[in-house]
C-alpha cells in the first residue's frame, strides 16, 4: 500500500479530514507529520526566506519532518480558491513550487490544485487526475471523494457545536468523551456560567490551533475561566452577515472569515473581549487586522488584544499579555 | 472636486492631463521625500507593504495642500493591493479628513464599470471627448516609456555623470506639457535629440547588462527603489526594466483582447519553476529572470517591498532559476528603514561577481 505523507500544518486543521479520507477510500496509507516541535520549526526556518511568514516556515518544518518517514508521495496541495470569487493568499498559489525549490531529496509531489473560484467542472477534472493516480476505476473516485465531502461536513459541524479542530483530530472518536471534552473546551464548568467571560479568539486556523505556535493561548484562557469563541464556532451565514456592509467585498477567504467573524460578534453577540492573533509576515492579516482593529475602536467599546506570533515569541511575554488583557477586560465588565 | 492620485513613477503625467483636460482641478502631492515617508509611515499598519505607505503619505500632503477627491485604483486579489484603498479610505477617515476615495477598477473584469466612473470623474463630459483626452493621455505614457529606455541605453556611455539624467528629465518636461498628437510627437522627436546629444565616451569593453524584475511599485517609483536604474547606470552597467507604466495599464485596464502576447510567454518559461500565478508580478519576476537569461544578460536584480507577498515566493524560487541558468541573482528587499549607503555597497559587490564572470568567459573565449 503506497503510503502518503500530509504535513501537519496549514490547511490540515481545515480539511484533513476529507483529504484522509479521500486517500484512505482510494487505498493509500496517510502518515501525518509530527506534532510541532522546536526541531520541526528550526527545520523550517532554516530553509525559508527570513521575511517568510511564520505558517509557511512551519510548512517547511513538517515536510523535512515526513522526508524519513518511508512515504512514497508528498501532499503539498495547491490551493487557489475554496469557493467562488475568494482566493487563498499567494503564498498558497505558489506553495508547492516554493517547496520544490527550497528543499531537498523529496519524495514526488502530488501536484493538486484546488480552485473552485472556476467552474466545477474544472475541480473534478483535476481531482479526477488526482485520483487516477492511484486507480482506474472513475466510480471508485467519485466514491472517495463523496466520502470526502461527506466527513468534512460532519467536521464543521462538530466544529460549529463547540469542538476546537484539535478536539475532532487528535481525540479519542467516542461520543461520551466528545460531549465531556465539548463541555471543557466550551470552558464552562469551572465558573458559574454569569460570571464568565465571553472572549473571542480570531486568527488562522493553523495559527490558533497549534498548541506550540499559538503557546496554547486557548489553553491559557481556559484556566483563566475564560469562556472561548473561535471563528469555527459562527457559522458561515453568520460571518457573511457580519460583512454585508462593507463597501468592498473581501477576497481572501481567510480575510473574510475572520472580519465576518469580528464584526458579526461586535454586532450580535454578547462578547466581552477580542483576541485578533496574526502571524508576523502576514500579507493579508497586516491588512484586515488594520481594519478590524479600527472598526472596534470606532463603533463599540470592546477591547482588542492584538497578539503577532512569530518564531522568536517568548511563551512568558505572551502569558503576561492574555492575563493583563483578561484583567482589563473583568474590570472593564463589572464596572459597567 | 480637487481630484489627486498618488504617485508612482510618471504616473502624475497621464493622470493630471486627463483630469485637466476635462476640465477638473488637479492637485499633485508633493514629490515623495522623506517627510512623505514618515508620515505615511506613521499613520499604517506597520506590516503593510510599503508601497500602501507611501500612498498615504502622498495622500496625506495632498489632502493638506487641498485636494478632497483621491482616485485609486484597486483589484480583486489575490495580493493585497485589490484592498489598498479601502484601508487607506479608514486610515485617512480616521485622521479626519474630509475627501472621497475613488477606486478605479473593472468590476467583473469590464472595462464599462470603469468607463462609467471617468465619465462622472470628467464633468460628464461626451464619450467622444472623454477618449481623445484618454488617447493622448496614453501617447504620452508611451512616450515617457520611450524616452526612459532610451536613457537607461545611453547612461553607461556619459562622459560627464548624471548628463543623462539632466537631458532626460528636460525631455520629460516636453512630454508633459505637450497635450496634442502633434506636440507629443514633436517633443518625443525633440527628447529622442536631446538624449542623442549626450557626450558619450567610447568603452573599451560593452558594459555589463542587467536586467530589473520584480514588484511594480518598487521597480517604478526611484524614490521607493533608492534610484536604482541611476545608480547602476552612473556605475557603467546598461540596465533593462522589465516592467513599464504603459505596460501595467494595459494589463490592468485594458480587456483582456489588447494585452500583450508577451505575459503567454512568460508563463510558458516559468513553467517547470513556478506553473501559477501568484498574484503581483510574482511569476513575471520568475519568468522575465529566465527570459533575461537567454537574452544573454550578465545579471538580474530582483527589487520586492518587505513581506510582499507574491514576490516571497518569487523570491524563494528565484536562487534555483539562477543556479540552473546561470544567471547571477541578486535580491533587495527594501522598505522605510532601507539605506543607500548599504544598497550600494551590496550592489558594487554584485558588480564586481558580474564583471569578473564576464571578463574570465571572455579570457577563455580567446584562449
Ligand atoms: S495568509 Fe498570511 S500567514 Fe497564511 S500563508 Fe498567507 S501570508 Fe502566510
Ligand atoms: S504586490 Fe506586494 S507590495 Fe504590491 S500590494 Fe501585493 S503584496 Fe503589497
Amino acid at each position: 500500500m503506497p503510503a502518503i505523507g500530509i504535513p501537519r500544518a496549514l490547511l490540515y486543521y481545515d480539511y484533513y479530514p476529507a483529504w484522509k479520507k479521500f486517500f484512505e477510500e482510494l487505498g493509500l496509507e496517510v502518515v501525518l507529520s509530527d506534532k510541532t516541535t522546536k526541531t520541526i520549526l528550526d527545520s523550517g526556518v532554516k530553509v525559508a526566506l527570513d521575511e517568510t511568514c511564520l505558517p509557511v516556515k512551519l510548512f517547511y518544518g513538517h515536510v523535512d519532518n515526513l522526508k524519513n518517514k518511508g512515504i512514497d508521495y508528498l501532499f503539498v496541495p495547491r490551493l487557489v480558491s475554496v469557493e467562488k470569487k475568494r482566493y487563498l493568499c499567494p503564498k498558497f498559489l505558489g506553495l508547492p513550487n516554493m517547496v520544490e525549490s527550497l528543499m531537498e531529496e523529496l519524495p514526488p509531489l502530488l501536484d493538486f490544485k484546488m480552485d473552485l473560484s472556476r467552474k466545477k467542472r474544472e475541480f473534478y477534472k483535476d481531482l479526477y487526475a488526482l485520483g487516477r493516480k492511484f486507480t482506474i476505476n472513475p466510480f471508485k473516485i467519485c466514491l472517495a471523494y463523496r466520502k470526502a465531502v461527506k466527513e468534512l461536513k460532519r467536521y464543521e459541524e462538530k466544529m460549529l457545536a463547540g469542538f476546537t479542530p484539535l478536539d475532532c483530530l487528535e481525540r479519542g472518536e467516542g461520543e461520551n468523551r466528545e460531549k465531556k471534552e465539548a463541555a471543557i473546551s466550551l470552558g464552562e464548568g469551572k465558573l458559574p456560567v454569569e460570571e464568565n467571560l465571553r472572549i473571542a479568539v480570531l486568527g488562522h486556523s493553523y495559527n490558533l490551533n497549534d498548541p506550540y505556535i499559538s503557546m496554547d493561548i486557548y489553553g491559557k484562557l481556559k484556566k483563566m475561566g475564560v469562556k472561548i469563541i473561535t471563528r469555527e464556532m459562527i457559522s458561515p451565514s453568520a460571518q457573511m452577515e457580519g460583512i454585508k456592509n462593507l463597501r468592498k467585498d473581501i477576497f481572501w477567504t481567510f480575510g473574510k472569515e475572520i472580519m465576518g467573524s469580528a464584526l458579526y460578534l461586535l454586532d450580535k453577540e454578547k462578547i466581552d473581549g477580542v483576541v485578533l492573533v496574526v502571524s508576523f509576515g502576514c500579507g493579508p492579516d497586516s491588512l484586515i487586522g488594520e481594519l478590524v482593529e479600527r472598526i472596534y475602536k470606532r463603533h463599540r467599546n470592546i477591547p482588542l488584544l492584538f497578539l503577532t506570533l512569530d518564531e522568536h515569541s517568548g511563551e512568558a511575554g505572551i502569558l503576561t499579555r492574555l492575563e493583563a488583557f483578561v484583567d482589563m477586560v473583568k474590570f472593564k465588565k463589572e464596572s459597567a | 472636486m480637487k481630484i489627486t492620485f498618488p504617485h508612482m513613477g510618471s504616473l502624475a503625467v497621464p493622470l493630471k492631463t486627463i483630469f485637466e483636460e476635462l476640465g477638473q482641478e488637479v492637485v499633485v502631492p508633493p514629490s515623495i521625500t522623506k517627510k512623505t515617508v514618515t508620515l505615511g509611515v506613521r499613520h499604517s499598519p506597520e506590516f503593510a507593504c510599503f508601497p500602501l505607505k507611501v500612498n498615504i503619505g502622498n495622500f496625506i500632503e495632498a489632502l493638506e495642500n487641498g485636494a478632497d477627491t483621491i482616485i485609486m485604483a484597486g483589484g480583486v486579489g489575490p495580493c493585497r493591493f485589490g484592498y489598498y484603498a479601502e484601508v487607506q479610505r479608514e486610515i485617512l477617515t480616521d485622521l479626519g479628513y474630509n475627501f472621497e476615495l475613488i477606486v478605479l477598477e473593472p468590476p467583473q473584469g469590464s472595462l464599462w464599470g470603469l468607463l462609467a466612473n471617468i465619465k462622472r470623474l470628467g464633468n460628464h463630459r461626451s464619450w467622444s471627448e472623454i477618449w481623445e483626452v484618454i488617447n493622448i493621455a496614453w501617447k504620452q505614457v508611451l512616450a515617457l516609456d520611450v524616452l526612459h529606455e532610451m536613457s537607461l541605453k545611453i547612461r553607461p556611455y556619459e562622459k560627464k555623470k548624471g548628463a543623462t539624467t539632466v537631458l532626460y528629465e528636460r525631455a520629460q518636461k516636453l512630454i508633459v506639457k505637450a497635450r496634442t498628437h502633434e506636440d507629443i510627437t514633436w517633443s518625443l522627436d525633440k527628447g529622442k535629440e536631446l538624449l542623442n546629444s549626450v557626450d558619450k565616451k567610447t568603452l573599451d569593453r560593452p558594459p555589463l547588462k542587467i536586467g530589473i524584475v520584480g514588484e511594480i511599485y518598487m521597480v517604478l517609483e526611484p524614490y521607493a527603489n533608492l534610484d536604482i536604474e541611476k545608480t547602476l547606470g552612473e556605475m557603467g552597467v546598461e540596465v533593462d526594466r522589465s516592467i513599464y507604466l504603459g505596460h501595467w495599464i494595459k494589463e490592468h485596464l485594458f480587456p483582456k483582447a489588447f494585452r500583450s502576447r508577451e505575459g503567454e510567454e512568460i508563463k510558458k518559461v516559468a513553467q517547470g519553476y513556478l506553473n501559477h500565478f501568484v498574484g503581483g508580478h510574482g511569476l513575471e519576476s520568475v519568468g522575465r529572470t529566465i527570459l533575461y537569461s537567454r537574452d544573454n544578460f550578465d545579471g538580474v536584480v530582483h527589487i520586492l517591498p518587505f513581506t510582499c507577498t507574491p514576490e516571497i515566493v518569487a523570491q524563494s524560487i528565484l536562487p534555483e532559476v539562477s543556479k540552473d541558468y546561470k544567471i547571477p541573482l541578486i535580491s533587495f528587499s527594501l522598505d522605510e528603514h532601507s539605506g543607500k549607503a548599504g544598497f550600494v555597497t551590496r550592489l558594487e559587490a554584485f558588480l564586481d561577481l558580474l564583471s569578473q564572470k564576464k571578463y574570465n568567459q571572455e579570457l577563455k573565449g580567446a584562449v
